[in-house]
């Protein structure tokens, strides 16, 4: 056992280097080199300020709006420091009680429409930091959000159809609207229409 | 169930087979030194470490010896993890100030990343440093691949040699698995995922202007950075699965669309498949590979689709609430809760299956929300012993054991000796055998049982009824086979949890790695015998039937008892549910 203890000093701190510290930065270095955006966050830059990033959620609850997916990072919703989800089972309680409340918010903002509400709208997400939302939950909130700003329904309608991200090869992925950038978009049309 | 959600795990699989089987031939190039001699560069290297350290390359050695070496070097590697963790604080790349972490969670977490498990007590994007990221974390992340595949490839020697007292030289099969096959898969992998939006930077955490306000009623949100697509891709490929962020592949920057978490779920399946065709080109005869391989891709297909049809199906609670959970062009349906918009259903079922059906872990859905049924597969593909595909080695190591118990029962039936690969198996190697199926079962049970019972192991539970029990057995199973996935709201960073799983997962790769070794050993010594009229031929369906029989046997005998009172009853209860 003595013979194998400057084997395992040597080449454990050899590997060690090599894919700790070697690996890593190389890694960093070609990435920065090649891919500076993606490899700094995918960032949105608006009027010299970073107002986010295209692949984290933010949280959105006024009705002028789109709304995300349910959040349940620590301590707050759309919180990047602490990523999760609720962990609740199928049969908790507390996520039927969840549901509900969301249901009821979603319908208290947007009278008149009973609809079903598309599940993943009143559904928490596994990072809690979800970008995204379903088509069928966009459409879902085209009339409040036209209403809340005082839009023809189908100009946000039309927003909410460019903004949609397909399926690719129709079977792969699913189709998304990322809630960010179509509020961003939906900001612009309203300056442009206020003017 | 549709075909949008049954082709891309297909694919998947299709195109790691197709891309498995040349690697496989270089993985048994390397380690057979041919593939080192290629290049002068690397050989010189290669020479001027092996100096340094005092090993002669030439020099193999026997299963005891072997043993030693990977026993000794998963220690320091412990040790390394462990104080890393602890003085973090005073140590370089560490932008937020993390504090150093606390002694039993750098504990857990070293035995965790020591052992190819990464269970994770901690959530990284508020405990880790960058450098305990990528010195402590990724660096096991490479080695103990490395050092399942060497094992892996220790027990294909035994089969494959005759009358040989040696079955390799362990410091040299890990120093050219890390640098000839891990490491420049994980550097094109870890390119790969930067150019599709995972971060790669040393950047402090960047405070960002939200356009309306966030939940505490300021505009500021904070982005956590970090150097995590080099550490995502050995993550995957070494079967690993240990999350940058504590939110794992389901966090945007770690798996930011439909394209990563494809190659994300490929880069687990590659090796594990890859190991096959190294063990059918070493014992020459490429069919018993293949026939390995069919085993196990059976034993996942099955499970991965009952998985996908639950969750598509639903939870009848929400639908009853007023939730519209039909699947359509223009929303996924299901039971969405703990997974994300862009997987949707069926990328988040398949990368369930994949990742406990491999000892990964690395999860891009939250399990513990899953249907009972849909959370039943992974918790029982882990149970099986992660034999189908199964760690990098350790499922190969793990499956060929079960080949042996196979040939063991076929041979009892039919009254002879029975053999593998031209290898009488003895008494020895059955008994060595029993013990490296036996002990996983024995950790889990065991563990699960102590959590029941123990009031510091129930405080943690976070769900009422049934599935709350089915949260223990998850993480014991998870522990105990390696796997590091969890039925996440359990609170296991405590004391108790952190020690009790720490020992699980020491057990649960050990107490198999040593067993398996000396079959090895026990194998290279015997003499080839002669194939005959009367050999039980390991290569056809009959023989893939008998692997997969053994499998279920064992799995469901040993756990079909504890998984009634778990999945199975909250099963029953949800669809008393229904109207």
């Amino acid at each position: 056992m003595v013979s194998q203890i400057r084997p395992v000093l040597v080449i454990f701190s050899f590997l060690a280097i090599t894919t700790g510290i070697i690996y890593p930065f190389v890694v960093t270095g070609i990435a920065r080199a090649a891919f500076a955006d993606e490899a700094g966050g995918s960032l949105i830059v608006k009027d010299d300020k970073v107002i986010g990033s295209r692949l984290i959620g933010q949280n959105f609850t006024e009705p002028r709006y789109f709304w995300g997916r349910p959040s349940a990072t620590g301590t707050s919703p759309y919180n990047p420091l602490a990523s999760g989800g609720t962990n609740q089972g199928p049969l908790n309680p507390a996520l039927a009680e969840a549901i509900k409340t969301r249901i009821d918010s979603l319908r208290a903002a947007d009278p008149g429409n009973n609809a079903p509400v598309p599940v993943d709208l009143v559904t928490a997400s596994a990072s809690g930091l979800d970008p995204h939302i379903s088509v069928a939950a966009a459409d879902y909130q085209v009339a409040r959000v036209a209403r809340a700003r005082g839009l023809p329904v189908d100009r946000v309608g039309e927003l909410v159809a460019q903004h949609r991200d397909d399926r690719w090869l129709g079977l792969f992925g699913e189709p998304t609207v990322n809630v960010l950038e179509l509020n961003l978009a939906l900001e612009h049309v309203a300056v442009q229409v206020g003017e | 169930m549709t075909m949008a959600a049954i082709l891309p795990g297909l694919a998947v699989l299709a195109l790691a087979v197709l891309c498995g089987r040349p690697l496989g031939h270089y993985i048994a190039d390397v380690l057979e030194g041919k593939a080192a001699s290629r290049s002068r560069f690397r050989l010189r290297l290669e020479r001027v470490v092996y100096r340094v350290a005092g090993i002669d390359p030439e020099r193999e050695s026997g299963w005891k010896q072997y043993a030693i070496g990977v026993l000794l070097f998963s220690v320091v590697g412990a040790l390394f993890v462990y104080v890393l963790q602890r003085l973090q604080v005073w140590l370089p790349l560490n932008p937020q100030s993390f504090a150093n972490v606390t002694a039993d969670s750098s504990f857990n977490t070293a035995i965790s990343f020591v052992t190819n498990t990464n269970w994770q007590g901690y959530a990284g994007e508020s405990t880790m440093s960058y450098l305990t990221q990528m010195l402590g974390l990724a660096v096991q992340n490479f080695v103990s691949a490395a050092t399942g595949i060497s094992v892996a490839v220790a027990l294909i020697r035994g089969f494959a040699r005759h009358t040989s007292k040696t079955i390799g030289n362990f410091w040299v099969d890990l120093t050219r698995t890390t640098l000839y096959v891990l490491l420049p898969l994980a550097g094109v992998m870890a390119l790969l995922l930067v150019s599709q939006g995972v971060i790669q930077n040393f950047d402090a955490y960047r405070e960002v202007t939200a356009i309306a306000p966030q939940a505490d009623g300021s505009h500021v949100q904070t982005l956590a950075m970090g150097p995590v697509a080099s550490q995502e891709a050995i993550k995957e490929l070494g079967t690993n699965g240990g999350g940058f962020f504590n939110a794992n592949s389901a966090h945007p920057y770690e798996n930011p669309n439909t394209l990563t978490n494809f190659i994300e779920m490929f880069a687990i399946l590659l090796i594990p498949i890859a190991l096959t065709f190294t063990f059918g080109r070493m014992v020459g005869d490429a069919r018993q590979g293949w026939a390995v391989l069919a085993g196990m891709a059976v034993l996942f297909v099955s499970l991965w689709l009952v998985a996908a049809h639950f969750e598509q199906q639903g939870n009848p609670v929400m639908a009853q609430l007023g939730a519209d959970t039909s699947r359509t062009d223009a929303q996924p349906g299901g039971n969405m809760e703990g997974k994300e918009a862009r997987f949707g259903i069926g990328a988040s079922a398949l990368f369930a299956a994949i990742t406990t059906a491999t000892s990964t872990g690395a999860v891009n859905s939250m399990h513990d929300s899953m249907t009972p049924l849909g959370g039943f597969v992974p918790m029982f593909l882990m149970q099986l012993g992660e034999v189908a595909f199964g760690g990098v080695g350790s499922g190969l190591y793990g499956m060929l054991i079960y080949a042996l118990l196979g040939v063991f029962i076929a041979g009892l039936m039919i009254g002879r000796t029975p053999e593998y690969l031209g290898k009488k198996i003895e008494a020895f190697d059955m008994k060595m055998t029993s013990i490296a199926i036996l002990a996983t079962p024995a950790v889990v049970l065991i563990g699960t049982a102590v959590a029941v019972s123990a009031a510091s192991g129930k405080v943690g539970v976070a769900n009422p009824g049934a599935h709350g029990f089915s949260e223990l057995l998850y993480a014991f199973s998870s522990a105990g086979n390696n796997n590091g996935s969890a039925f996440a709201g359990l609170s296991a960073n405590t004391p108790f949890y952190n020690t009790a799983l720490g020992i699980a997962m020491w057990l649960g790769r050990f107490w198999v790695l040593v067993p398996v070794l000396a079959i090895a050993g026990s194998l290279a010594a015997k003499k080839r015998t002669p194939v005959t009229a009367g050999t039980l031929p390991t290569h056809g369906p009959l023989f893939v039937v008998l692997l997969i029989g053994s499998v279920l046997l064992i799995g469901a005998l040993t756990y079909v008892p504890a998984l009634a009172l778990g999945p199975i009853v909250e099963q029953v209860m949800m669809v008393g549910e229904l109207p």
